[in-house]
C-alpha cells in the first residue's frame, strides 16, 4: 500500500513538473487530491490492513498529499511569476523617444538682462522707476543741463514731433521727473529701464530704437567712490566675479565728475583679443556725479545733496553675454533666435 | 582732432615715452584716443631718389623709362607709368627689397622688355590718403624739394616716420582742438613743462591800420576781429614740413598763405582767413547779418543764397566770406596774390552752428567756433600767421593790428575749493601737497590758505571749467580714477522692490511663456498704412507723427503691436517655421488733445499660428485654433485673479474673422479684443488660422483683482446631475451659464460644458448642450429632494428663458 502512494505521488509530481498550464495543473489537483482521487481510493483500502500499520500507513498518505500539495504551489507560484514577467516584458518601451512636448516660450533676451538688472539693483535698495517714451525737450534735454544749442545736443540727434516733444534718447528724463517729483527732495535709489530712439540707420551696430538702464542715487554725501564700489559689485554680478573694472574720466553734460567704465574683457582674460580690440577691456557704461545744475533745476539744494547716476545698454549687454553679432537680432524677433535664450543662466 | 607724435614733441618733451604708451595715458586720463597710426609701421627701404634721365619706354606709349640716382654706386633704371615723372626731379623711391603697406613688396622686375629695379612713388603709395595730398600729385608720384638729400630714408626726410594719435573729443574738451590745447594736457599727464614757440617779427614800413578799416555792427555775435597786413608775399608750395605736418592732421596742402592759416588753426586752435587784399574794392571789412536775397559764391565754387541769419564779412558792399565758416571766391588767394589781409576774430558759436547745420558745410573752421574759442589766443595766432609768411612766403609784415574787441568778460575764472572738499566729492584722501601739485601740472595758477582753502584762476584755454565740480574732476582725473577707492553708499536704507503693476507685468509674461507664447519686441514707430490697422480705440484724431522721419516704414507712433507681430509672423514663415506662438507688451500712443504729449498706454498683444503642440510620432498634433487662445487668456486672467470681472461678446473688427471675433470685457468696459484674422488678411501675410489679441494692458492690471482667501475645504460629498439641453442655435453658453448659475445659487457649486451636439439627430436649427451640474452645502450633506427641487427650477428656469428643453 504504501509503495502505491509512492509511486502516486511520483506520478503526481512527475506531471506537475511536465505541466506548464494553471488550469492543468488544476485538474492534477483535482484528481490526485480531490475526494474521487487515487489517494482516497488508496486510504479507503486501509481497512484490510493490519490495525498497527493503518497509523503508518496514515501518516504517508499525509506526507504524500503535503508533498502533492507544496509542489503544486511552488509550480503555480512558478508560472504566474513568469506570467507577469512577460506581461512586463511585451510592455518594454523605447525609453529613449522623445518626450512629449509641453508649451512654452521664452522671454525675449533683453528682458533677461533688464530683469536681471533690475532684481540685482532692487536688492541694493533701488525702486524701478518708469516714464514717458514721448518726451517732452524739457525733461530730455534742459532739465539735464543740455540748453537748447548746446553741442552735446549732437551726440543724440533725437526724433522730434513738435519742437517741444521728442521721442526721448535716453531714459535720463525719468531721473529728471522723479527727481522733480519728490516732494520732500529727499534720497533716490531708483532704476529706470525703457526704450529709447535716435535717428540712426539700422545696421549691425545701430538701431533707430533700443533700450537703456539708468540708475540714480541721491543722498547728503554721496562719493565718486561711492559709485565706484556700486559699479564694480554691479560688473562682478552680472559678468563675474573674477571681473576687475576701470574708470575713465568722459564727458555728459548732466554728471560732472563723468566717467565711462571699463570691464576687463570676459573673453580673454584681459589679455587682449578681437572682442575687447585687443585692449584687455570693454567699455560697459557711462557714469558720473549728477551735476548740480541737474539738481538744482529739478528742486534739490546742491550744497546738501549729491548723487550719482550711471546709464548702460542691455543690447551691448546681451551682445557681450550671450555672443549676439547683429543688433537687429533683437527686433526681428526670428523664433529660432527667440528660443535660444533661458533664464537658468541669464 | 589728429595729432602728429613728432610735432607734439616740439611743445612737450616726450623723450621715453612711445606713441603707444602716450595714448594709453591719455586715455586713462580723459580723452579717449581712437587709435594710434604709426605711419611708417609697413614701410622699409624707401629712400631719396633723383631722376637723372627720363625717356620714352621704347615699347609703351604710357611708360617712362628712368634712369634714378638712389645714394648707391650706379644709378638703377627703373620703369615708370606715373605721368609727372620728368629728369631732374627728387622723388621718393621704393628700393628693390623694399615693402610697402598691404605688404606690397618691391621686386626686380621687366617691364615691356626693360629692366626695372625699384618703384618711384606717389603718397598714396605710402600708405597717405588720397584727399590730403595735393592735387598737383594726388594723380602721380610726389616730387620732393630739390636740396633733398640722396639717398636719405625717404620716410624721414617726408617727416613721416611718425605716429598720428586719433583723439576722439568729448564736446567739453574743445581746447584740444589745438596742438597747444594738447600739449597742456599731455604736459599735465606727464608731469612736464609746454614750450611755446617765439617768433620775431621784422615789420614792414607801412601800418595795417592805413590799409584797412574794420567796422563790425554784431557786436556781440563778433566779439573780436583783428586784421593784420601781409604784403608782397610769393604764393607758393610750403616747406615740406609744414605740408607733412597738414598732412598728417587730414588737411590737403594748397599753397604757402592757406597752409599758414590751416597751420595756424591746428596749432593754436584759432581759425584765421586770408582774404587777397587787392580785391576788396573798398579797402574795408564790415561784420554784419546778410540782408535778404545776398547771395555769396563761396571757396567750393558754390553760389549760396544768405539767410538774414547768417553772419558775413563784406567789403562795406558786397559778401566776402560766410563769418567762421568759409571764405568767398571773390577774394580768394591765388598764384598772383601779392597782398594778404589776415582776419582773426571770434564769432558767436550758435550763430556759426546754425549757418553751418543749414548750408550743410562743417569746415575745421566752424567746428572750432562752434565749440568756443580762447580769445586770448586770437592776437596771437594773426601775429604767429604773419610771422611764417615772412619766413615761408617772403612776405612784409606790416606794423600793427586793427582790433574791434568787443569781449565783455574779460576776467579769468577764479573758482574756491578745499582739500575737504575735493576728498568729500572724490571720496578720497588726497593730500594738499598733491592737489598743489596736480594744478602745477595743468598750469592753473592758485592761492592757497591756511594750507586748505584754494581760489584757482581759470586760464582762458579751459573754458570748460566753470564751477567747483569741473576743478574737483580735473583733480580727480589727473591724480587717477584707479586710486580711488571702491566703496558703497551709506545713508538712510530705502525699500527697494517692484511696484504691484512691475509684479504683474512680470507674472504676465511668466504665465504666457509657459502656456506657449514667447516673448517679441517691435518697433514702436509704424508706417501709416499700418497704424490704422487693429485699433482697439476710437478717434478723430490723426495718429502722432514725426516732424521728419527717416521713411516713410517709420514714420508714425504705433496705435496697435498687432501689425508689427504680423510681421513677425510673416518673417518667420518666409523662413519655414510655420507654427508661432508670440507675444508682446508695449506701449501705444494715443493722440491726447490736452496735453503735448500722447498718451502711452501698456498694450499686451499676442498672435498664434500652426501648431500648438506637435507630438506626431504619437500621433498628437494639437492645432491652434479660437478656443486655445481663449484658454491661454482664460488661464492668464485667473492667474491675474481677474477672471470674475471679464466677459466675452460676439463683435465685429475690421481685419478678423466676423464669426470668430470676441470683445473682452471687464464689468462692461472693453478693455481688448481676440479673434481669427480675416483669410483675406491671412493671405496679405502668407498664413492659414491665424489667431491674434490685443488687450489693454493697463486696464487689464488696474482692475481690482480678488484677494486670496481661505474658504473651508468641504467636508460633505457634493452630487452632481447631468443635463443635455436642446436650444436654438443661436442661445450662447454664456446665456445657459448665466441661467444655470444665477437659479442655482447657493448650493450649485459648479457648473461644465462636456457635450455640444448639432446634426441630424436635432431639428434644424437646433442643438444640443450638456452640462454637468454640482450641488453641494459646505455644512451638511444635501438630501437628493433638495437637490431635486433647485434642480427642477433650473431646468424649468432653463425653459421659460431660454426655450431650452431637457434632450430625451
Amino acid at each position: 500500500m504504501k509503495e502505491r502512494l509512492i509511486e502516486l505521488q511520483n506520478d503526481a509530481l512527475k506531471q506537475i513538473q511536465e505541466s506548464n498550464d494553471l488550469k492543468q495543473l488544476n485538474e492534477i489537483r483535482v484528481s490526485y487530491l480531490g475526494k474521487k482521487g487515487p489517494i482516497t481510493e488508496v486510504l479507503k483500502g486501509m481497512g484490510s490492513l493490519p490495525a498497527e500499520e493503518r497509523p503508518l500507513i496514515g501518516a504517508v498518505a499525509n506526507e504524500v498529499r503535503a508533498e502533492i500539495q507544496n509542489s503544486l504551489e511552488e509550480k503555480i507560484q512558478k508560472l504566474e511569476e513568469a506570467k507577469v514577467a512577460e506581461q512586463l516584458a511585451n510592455e518594454t518601451i523605447d525609453v529613449t523617444l522623445p518626450g512629449s512636448q509641453v508649451p512654452s516660450g521664452n522671454r525675449h533676451p533683453l528682458s533677461l538682462i533688464v530683469e536681471e538688472i533690475e532684481d540685482l539693483f532692487i536688492g541694493m535698495g533701488y525702486e524701478i522707476a518708469e516714464g514717458p517714451e514721448v518726451e517732452q525737450d524739457y525733461y530730455n534735454f534742459e532739465a539735464l543741463n543740455l540748453p537748447k544749442g548746446h553741442p552735446a545736443r549732437d551726440m543724440q540727434d533725437s526724433f522730434y514731433i513738435t519742437d517741444e516733444v521728442l521721442l526721448r534718447t535716453h531714459t535720463s528724463p525719468v531721473q529728471a521727473r522723479t527727481m522733480e517729483a519728490n516732494k520732500d527732495k529727499g534720497p533716490i535709489r531708483i532704476i529706470c529701464p525703457g526704450k529709447v530712439y535716435r535717428r540712426d540707420d539700422d545696421d549691425a551696430t545701430h538701431s533707430h530704437q533700443f533700450t537703456q538702464i539708468e540708475g540714480l542715487v541721491i543722498d547728503e554725501n554721496i562719493k565718486l567712490s561711492d559709485l565706484k564700489g556700486t559699479l564694480q559689485l554691479f560688473a562682478k554680478k552680472l559678468f563675474g566675479e573674477d571681473r576687475e573694472i576701470r574708470l575713465r574720466p568722459s564727458f555728459f553734460p548732466f554728471t560732472e565728475p563723468s566717467v565711462e567704465m571699463d570691464i576687463s574683457c570676459m573673453m580673454c582674460g584681459g589679455s587682449g583679443c578681437g572682442t575687447c580690440k585687443g585692449t584687455g577691456w570693454i567699455e560697459i557704461l557711462g557714469a558720473g556725479m549728477v551735476h548740480p545744475n541737474v539738481l538744482e533745476m529739478a528742486g534739490y539744494d546742491s550744497k546738501k545733496y549729491r548723487g550719482f547716476a550711471f546709464g548702460m545698454g542691455p543690447e551691448r549687454i546681451a551682445m557681450l553675454k550671450y555672443g549676439v553679432d547683429d543688433i537687429r537680432h533683437f527686433y526681428t524677433n526670428d523664433l529660432r533666435f527667440l528660443k535660444q535664450f533661458k533664464r537658468a543662466n541669464r | 582732432m589728429l595729432v602728429s607724435y613728432k610735432w607734439l614733441e616740439k611743445y612737450v618733451d616726450l623723450d621715453g615715452i612711445s606713441p603707444y604708451d602716450l595714448a594709453e595715458k591719455i586715455t586713462r586720463s580723459g580723452i579717449e584716443v581712437e587709435s594710434v597710426n604709426v605711419l611708417n609701421k609697413d614701410i622699409k627701404n624707401v629712400v631719396v631718389g633723383h631722376v637723372l634721365l627720363r625717356e620714352q619706354h621704347p615699347e609703351a606709349d604710357k611708360l617712362s623709362r628712368c634712369q634714378v640716382d638712389v645714394g648707391e654706386e650706379n644709378p638703377v633704371q627703373i620703369i615708370c607709368g606715373a605721368r609727372n615723372v620728368a629728369t631732374g626731379q627728387k622723388v621718393v623711391v621704393a628700393k628693390v627689397g623694399a615693402v610697402l603697406p598691404g605688404n606690397f613688396k618691391i621686386k626686380k622686375a621687366k617691364l615691356r622688355g626693360e629692366v626695372s629695379e625699384g618703384m618711384i612713388c606717389s603718397l598714396e603709395e605710402l600708405g597717405i590718403e588720397s584727399r590730403v595730398i595735393a592735387k598737383e600729385f594726388s594723380e602721380g608720384i610726389f616730387v620732393l624739394p630739390s636740396d633733398a638729400p640722396v639717398g636719405t630714408d625717404a620716410m624721414e626726410y617726408l617727416e613721416f616716420a611718425d605716429a598720428v594719435l586719433e583723439l576722439g573729443l568729448t564736446p567739453n574738451r574743445s581746447d584740444c582742438l589745438s596742438m597747444f590745447g594738447v600739449a597742456y594736457e599731455v604736459a599735465a599727464i606727464l608731469g612736464k613743462k609746454v614750450r611755446l614757440p617765439n617768433s620775431t617779427i621784422v615789420h614792414g614800413l607801412d601800418n595795417t591800420n592805413d590799409l584797412i578799416s574794420v567796422e563790425v555792427e554784431t557786436k556781440k555775435e563778433n566779439p573780436l576781429y583783428i586784421a593784420k597786413m601781409v604784403r608782397n608775399v610769393k604764393v607758393k608750395r610750403s616747406p615740406l614740413w609744414l605740408e607733412s605736418r597738414l598732412m598728417k592732421a587730414g588737411i590737403r596742402p594748397l599753397n604757402n598763405i592757406v597752409d599758414i592759416t590751416n597751420y595756424i588753426l591746428l596749432e593754436y586752435g584759432q581759425p584765421l582767413h586770408a582774404f587777397d587784399y587787392s580785391k576788396l574794392d573798398n579797402k574795408k571789412i564790415v561784420v554784419r547779418y546778410a540782408t535778404k536775397g545776398e547771395k555769396l559764391t563761396t571757396l567750393d565754387g558754390i553760389e549760396r543764397s544768405l539767410k538774414t541769419t547768417d553772419l558775413v564779412i563784406t567789403d562795406g558792399d558786397q559778401p566776402i566770406a560766410l563769418a567762421g565758416v568759409m571764405g568767398g571766391a571773390n577774394t580768394e588767394v591765388d598764384n598772383s596774390t601779392v597782398d594778404v589781409l589776415l582776419e582773426s576774430a571770434i564769432f558767436d558759436r550758435l550763430t556759426v552752428r546754425m549757418t553751418s547745420k543749414e548750408t550743410g558745410l562743417r569746415s575745421e573752421s566752424s567746428a572750432r567756433f562752434e565749440k568756443g574759442l580762447d580769445y586770448k589766443r586770437t592776437k596771437d595766432a594773426v601775429l604767429e600767421a604773419a610771422f611764417m609768411m615772412q619766413e615761408y612766403a617772403e612776405g612784409e609784415v606790416s606794423e600793427g593790428l586793427v582790433i574791434v574787441n568787443n569781449v565783455t568778460n574779460t576776467q579769468e575764472d577764479i573758482i574756491t575749493t578745499s582739500t575737504d572738499r575735493v576728498n568729500n566729492i572724490l571720496g578720497t584722501n588726497i593730500k594738499t601737497e598733491e592737489i598743489r601739485d596736480i594744478l602745477d601740472r595743468l598750469g592753473f595758477d592758485y592761492v592757497l590758505q591756511d594750507d586748505i582753502n584754494f581760489a584757482i584762476t581759470i586760464p582762458t584755454r579751459r573754458g570748460d571749467i566753470t564751477i567747483e565740480v569741473d576743478i574737483v574732476e580735473e583733480i580727480g582725473r589727473i591724480y587717477g580714477y584707479d586710486a580711488i577707492p571702491a566703496t558703497l553708499p551709506t545713508g538712510k536704507t530705502l525699500t527697494g522692490r517692484l511696484t504691484e503693476k512691475q509684479k504683474l507685468r512680470r507674472l504676465t509674461k511668466d504665465v504666457l511663456e509657459r502656456t506657449g507664447l514667447s516673448e517679441a519686441i517691435t518697433y514702436s514707430l509704424t508706417s501709416q498704412d499700418k497704424v490704422k490697422l487693429f485699433n482697439l480705440y476710437e478717434t478723430e484724431l490723426s495718429p502722432v507723427r514725426l516732424a521728419m522721419p527717416m521713411s516713410e516704414e517709420r514714420s508714425t507712433l504705433r496705435l496697435s503691436l498687432l501689425p508689427h507681430l504680423l510681421d513677425v509672423a510673416l518673417y518667420n514663415r518666409n523662413r519655414k517655421e510655420e507654427n508661432i506662438s508670440i507675444y508682446e507688451i508695449g506701449s501705444v500712443y494715443l493722440p491726447n488733445p490736452s496735453s503735448v504729449q500722447p498718451t502711452e498706454i501698456l498694450h499686451l498683444s499676442g498672435l498664434l499660428s500652426g501648431l500648438y503642440t506637435d507630438n506626431s510620432w504619437k500621433g498628437e498634433k494639437k492645432k491652434v485654433d479660437f478656443f486655445v487662445m481663449k484658454g491661454i487668456l482664460e488661464n492668464l486672467f485667473a492667474e491675474l485673479c481677474v477672471n470674475n470681472v471679464i466677459s466675452y461678446k460676439a463683435t465685429n473688427i475690421e481685419g478678423l474673422h466676423p464669426g470668430r471675433t470676441a470683445g473682452i470685457y471687464a464689468n462692461e468696459t472693453l478693455i481688448g479684443f481676440m479673434g481669427q484674422l480675416h483669410p483675406d488678411v491671412e493671405k496679405t501675410y502668407n498664413g492659414k488660422e491665424t489667431y491674434v489679441f490685443e488687450i489693454s494692458f493697463s486696464e487689464l492690471t488696474s482692475l481690482n483683482f480678488e484677494q486670496n482667501k481661505y474658504s473651508v475645504i468641504p467636508r460633505f460629498p457634493a452630487m452632481a446631475r447631468d443635463i443635455a439641453l436642446v436650444v436654438d442655435k443661436k442661445v450662447s453658453h454664456s446665456d445657459l451659464i448665466t441661467v444655470i448659475e444665477n437659479i442655482g445659487k447657493p448650493l450649485l457649486k459648479d457648473v461644465k460644458l462636456f457635450d455640444i451636439y448639432e446634426g441630424d439627430k436635432l431639428p434644424e436649427g437646433k442643438k444640443s448642450m450638456a452640462y454637468s451640474l454640482v450641488y453641494m452645502d459646505p455644512e451638511r450633506t444635501l438630501t437628493d429632494e433638495e437637490v431635486v427641487k433647485v434642480h427642477t427650477k433650473v431646468l424649468s428656469a432653463l425653459e421659460s428663458e431660454l426655450g431650452a428643453v431637457l434632450r430625451a
